[in-house]
């Protein structure tokens, strides 16, 4: 079979920190997420810590917005690489959901990540 | 003059630009003079996204902008002009003669730079520039957005 995802998180300041704990705190898996704040980052700076967190493994980048930094960096760095997808509007719901789905390719995960995020946005009735 | 704002911040378009001053500004227009950005559809189709579509984007080379300035300045809605580094900018200084004041609001960590500011990084080199930006007359402060204090150029070099 082949490697499982890692999810890398995108984020402005600790959103990803956050995030990564929170999925560990919830289903108690730990090492399919990667953090990587873009504080302190230009876009050079921004692929290094990418880089690392990659580490040539396949991987979907999670972002926290559709524009911005975090977006901009993300495409920049997975441009032309088809072991790389991006995912924009991170949240729990769509990390939680890809923790658990990860042997699959990343555009396909990227996808499923997407929808599962966007099923989780209500307006419930309190 | 429409264009409110000179701004030199090697992320380009990004949320502080767009939201941080775009919001308090009633920003209408972001004029991005980026040789690079301007040569790649692509990345250009990158920085529109992060941008609302009732803000206009418009991309130039540096003598592009030269050419178009008149016409920007012009425009009757509110506008920022954004480079992506001091050699750019002190271009657009003096082609205009005439911009009061510029903005330097994020040149990150790079070797041969030194910490200025948390959002700023300076080789010597650059810092003479700027301060050649000072002597002809524009007044640059360093501020990431609006709510932080706009700091002296004295202070941070």
């Amino acid at each position: 079979m082949s490697e499982s995802l890692v999810g890398v998180i995108v984020s402005h300041a600790a959103v990803a920190q956050a995030l990564v704990a929170a999925v560990q705190a919830i289903t108690g898996l730990e090492g399919a997420l990667v953090p990587v704040s873009n504080e302190g980052c230009d876009y050079t700076s921004l692929a290094a810590r990418l880089e690392r967190a990659v580490g040539g493994r396949p991987a979907v980048l999670f972002v926290d917005l559709p524009g911005g930094s975090c977006l901009t960096g993300a495409v920049r760095y997975a441009h032309g690489r088809d072991s790389l997808a991006v995912v924009t509007g991170v949240n729990l719901a769509m990390l939680l959901d890809f923790v658990f789905n990860r042997d699959t390719a990343p555009r396909d995960a990227a996808r499923r990540a997407a929808e599962a995020g966007a099923k989780a946005i209500r307006t419930p009735a309190a | 003059m429409s264009i409110r704002l000179f701004r030199i911040d090697d992320r380009l378009i990004h949320g502080q630009v767009v939201v941080g001053w775009g919001q308090p500004l009633g920003v209408q227009f972001i004029v991005l003079v980026d040789d690079e950005v301007r040569a790649s559809e692509w990345e250009q189709d990158l920085y529109r996204m992060g941008v609302p579509p009732e803000i206009e984007v418009l991309f130039a080379s540096a003598a592009e902008a030269a050419a178009r300035m008149p016409e920007w300045r012009a425009d009757p809605r509110v506008g920022i002009l954004l480079t992506g580094d001091i050699d750019t900018m002190a271009a657009v200084c003096a082609n205009l003669g005439d911009v009061p004041a510029v903005n330097l609001g994020g040149m990150h960590h790079r070797p041969g730079r030194r910490e200025r500011l948390r959002y700023v990084y300076l080789s010597d080199d650059e810092a003479d520039k700027l301060k050649r930006l000072v002597s002809n007359g524009v007044n640059v402060t360093a501020q990431d957005v609006p709510t932080a204090r706009a700091v002296p150029i004295e202070e941070f070099i």
